[in-house]
């Protein structure tokens, strides 16, 4: 058994286990804690315990997921020592800096005020307990923040020397400043909001159809959620496209391979399927709507785009022969789908924006009853939308730096690899089951009835 | 002082607030199935844990990203290393942390008793390995010239690398036993607790003597005074907290043990200086905070990160226990 192919795949299956919870988590907190703001501010006496209610329902939604979150999380942490010990000793002056930054600044915060908010309901005042929520929606935030910030250095790095047969750090605030995290981390921000915004929306939707005595309260939900999840797809649109524009410089290879790009183009087409034929080099079939690419990137209807075979030559001069493309298919595909949820997403938040704002959601009974359907898009698309990121920068570790056979650490087997990828699979199988199981549970047993009228 | 010395230290004082503080919520995990048969019970047992067992853990979390960042040799070479047992460890964890969150969260009591089990687990099998992990560091395992580990698991098992793994158990089962008895006022309960923590005391102080007799035996860890001092002082640390339990358990006995945990911690801190990691094959292949460490620039941002970072960490935390200082009886209102 190949200890590095498995490696990889360890990776990649405990980060995407982990990429489930983490968006769902960053955004979810945001939404608890505008709730509870809600709640502290409301002076509407009957709506002051529908809105507690609300809090705690979507709270432990929140922290089932986010002790899923947690505990897969330190399985990565502790991944890099474990299987790529290599990469740990070239790049640890560099990467270490912000994972130690990331557990002094960001976990602290969010585990202690979580513990706080969870058991303190009535041991703090409710302007305090609501200051713990936001407390734990920064914590999460800046988690994500410090963890891009050594991600972005992986993808393009910066403030550096080799020196001492490994990269040393010589600009921490070039490091934190990377033009890289800016997209990767408002990105990764409004991809949280989208999650939580779509789970809010299947979440009210369900309840609003099976659970009459909830209605008053979900509709008003329905109405929330549609606004955070539009504001949460628009942003993700805007950081995408953004940082897409800045890949042209930043990482070509990975922006030719998005979009199965295989020659030189200008003005470029931009393909809207592929069939990939990654052994010849070339797209075997293909849709095309001519210049868009190029004026996606560019503003404008003009301008080169390099292509996969040239980009591929000329890195083999720069670094020695070799095949420098990432798995074009892979990257194509993913990109269309992460691309395509997001669409899909936007349009729910419309429609059900527009028909809770015009009071007419009896007219379309269909679409709520089918919304808790749509659950699975935004976790596709961040699933998918990881599988760019770090899909497109292989054959690299870091790019430039070292590449992934390099990082590897030399003395495990590739049987005890094996035994660890199954053992960690297995077990975030059978959580996943679990926490799905209780939640749904919690869903359909808790109702939210308001007492008297609405104002 | 050199950044390096003050890295070392930094990261002495985090597994020494790691063990303390994790070490009475591993202990309250392991004692929970025998001080009650009844899921009531055990909740209430649990709630005592709930609140601060996650920030707990960061300890641990964050002495991995401080040695990732202060001494990424020691961090690569340690953790694929220890592969198989850091995989167990993981698993352990992961089981805890899900059972807090799950356990309460369906009446079935199948499902209950099979989430209490993780927590058991998830408390004495990390308990277990840190021993293993922390006696075998001063043993010294077989890393090259290349700071590469050279044996395979079995190797890392040894009589004496058992023995603590064993001493961990039982120091943690006692120190969270005199937690307990902090914060719980079922009279019946109570009782039970001091029972088992005598017990597991007795046999702590039995198996720590052992221990320093093959420490002695396996290490020179003892030969230096500062460290042997801080053994000894252990010793007597937690025997006057075992007594002052025996007795009557409060305040000073959990204080006592708290002190034997950190001067156990630190004492192998100040044997193993300036090593980090012991090397069998050749002292000089040792791993040291000046062949592992990060450059002087990382360190020194670091420095002024942890020394920003951690009063405040150690700010909220206390908040913490402040906050969650009453006693809990059965008939507190439920959290959530």
């Amino acid at each position: 058994m190949d200890a590095l192919l498995l490696s990889r795949w360890q990776f990649a299956i405990t980060t995407i286990y982990h990429f489930l919870f983490v968006p769902l988590t960053l955004g979810l907190t945001i939404w608890v804690a505008l709730l509870e703001t809600c709640y502290v501010r409301t002076q509407r006496p009957h709506w002051k315990e529908p809105c507690r209610q609300l809090v705690k329902f979507f709270g432990t939604l929140f922290l089932i997921n986010f002790s899923l979150g947690v505990v897969t999380g330190i399985v990565q942490e502790f991944h890099f020592g474990m299987n790529w010990s290599e990469y740990s000793r070239f790049m640890g002056d560099i990467f270490g800096a912000p994972l130690a930054l990331e557990a002094l600044t960001a976990f602290f915060l969010e585990s202690t005020f979580l513990g706080i908010w969870m058991f303190g309901w009535d041991k703090l005042s409710p302007k305090v307990h609501c200051l713990c929520a936001w407390l734990i929606a920064i914590g999460s935030n800046l988690s994500a923040f410090w963890i891009l910030v050594a991600n972005s250095f992986m993808q393009h790095p910066v403030g550096y020397v080799v020196q001492n047969g490994r990269a040393e750090m010589n600009d921490f605030l070039a490091l934190i400043t990377n033009p890289y995290v800016v997209g990767e981390y408002s990105h990764a921000l409004f991809s949280g909001i989208s999650t939580a915004g779509l789970l809010v929306l299947a979440v009210a939707a369900w309840k609003y159809v099976h659970d009459k005595a909830s209605q008053d309260v979900f509709r008003h939900v329905l109405k929330a959620g549609a606004i955070y999840l539009a504001v949460g797809v628009l942003g993700v649109m805007g950081s995408g496209h953004m940082h897409t524009q800045y890949l042209a410089e930043a990482n070509p290879m990975k922006l030719a391979s998005m979009e199965a790009l295989w020659e030189n183009e200008n003005p470029a087409p931009f393909a809207v399927a592929a069939v990939v034929n990654q052994y010849e080099s070339k797209n075997d079939c293909e849709i095309k709507i001519p210049a868009l690419f190029s004026f996606m990137l560019y503003n404008k209807p003009e301008g080169e785009l390099k292509g996969i075979n040239t980009i591929n030559a000329e890195m083999a001069a720069k670094y020695g022969n070799g095949d420098y493309r990432p798995d074009v298919f892979g990257m194509f595909w993913s990109f269309r789908i992460m691309v395509g949820c997001g669409g899909a997403m936007l349009l729910i938040a419309f429609a059900v924006g527009a028909l809770t704002h015009l009071n007419r959601l009896e007219q379309y009974p269909w679409l709520l009853k089918y919304l808790p359907l749509t659950l699975p898009l935004p976790f596709l698309a961040n699933t998918a939308g990881w599988f760019v990121t770090e899909g497109g920068r292989q054959p690299w570790l870091v790019v430039g730096l070292q590449k992934t056979s390099e990082g590897l650490s030399q003395n495990i087997t590739g049987l005890e690899v094996f035994l660890t990828m199954a053992g960690f699979t297995l077990l975030y199988l059978v959580l996943i089951v679990a926490a799905l199981y209780v939640a749904v549970r919690f869903i359909k047993k808790t109702s939210i009835p308001v007492e008297g009228r609405d104002a | 002082m050199d950044y390096q010395v003050i890295w070392f230290i930094l990261i002495t004082v985090l597994f020494t607030g790691f063990f303390f503080l994790e070490g009475f919520d591993y202990g309250v995990g392991m004692l929970a199935p025998f001080v009650s048969k009844r899921e009531e019970d055990r909740t209430l047992i649990l709630r005592t844990i709930g609140p601060v067992w996650d920030g707990n853990e960061v300890w641990m979390i964050t002495a991995g990203g401080a040695l990732f960042a202060a001494f990424p040799h020691v961090y690569a070479t340690m953790f694929s290393t220890f592969y198989l047992a850091l995989f167990l460890m993981l698993v352990a964890l992961i089981l805890r942390g899900v059972a807090f969150e799950l356990r309460t969260k369906e009446k079935c009591p199948c499902w209950q008793k099979t989430w209490d089990a993780a927590i058991f687990i998830g408390s004495i099998v990390p308990a277990f390995l840190w021993g293993v992990a922390v006696t075998d560091l001063a043993a010294g395992l077989p890393i090259g010239s290349n700071m590469i580990y050279q044996g395979n698991f079995f190797d890392l098992l040894s009589l004496y690398s058992i023995l603590g793994g064993l001493v961990f158990v039982l120091v943690f089962a006692y120190h969270g036993a005199s937690f307990l008895q902090l914060r719980l006022t079922d009279k019946g309960l109570l009782y039970k607790i001091q029972g088992l923590g005598k017990c597991a005391g007795g046999s702590a102080v039995m198996a720590y003597v052992l221990y320093l007799l093959l420490t002695m035996e396996n290490t020179d860890l003892l030969a230096r005074p500062c460290a042997l001092g801080l053994f000894l002082a252990t010793a007597v640390f937690f025997l006057a907290s075992l007594c002052r339990f025996a007795k009557k358990p409060g305040k000073s006995s959990f204080i006592l043990s708290a002190l034997a945990i950190a001067s156990v911690t630190v004492g192998f801190f100040a044997g193993m200086f300036p090593r980090l990691m012991v090397s069998s094959l050749n002292p000089d292949w040792s791993l040291t905070i000046t062949n592992a460490s990060s450059t002087e620039y990382t360190l020194s941002i670091m420095t002024v990160a942890a020394f920003v970072l951690v009063p405040i960490v150690l700010v909220y935390q206390i908040w913490t226990y402040y906050i969650f200082r009453k006693r809990l009886c059965a008939d507190d209102p439920a959290h959530h």
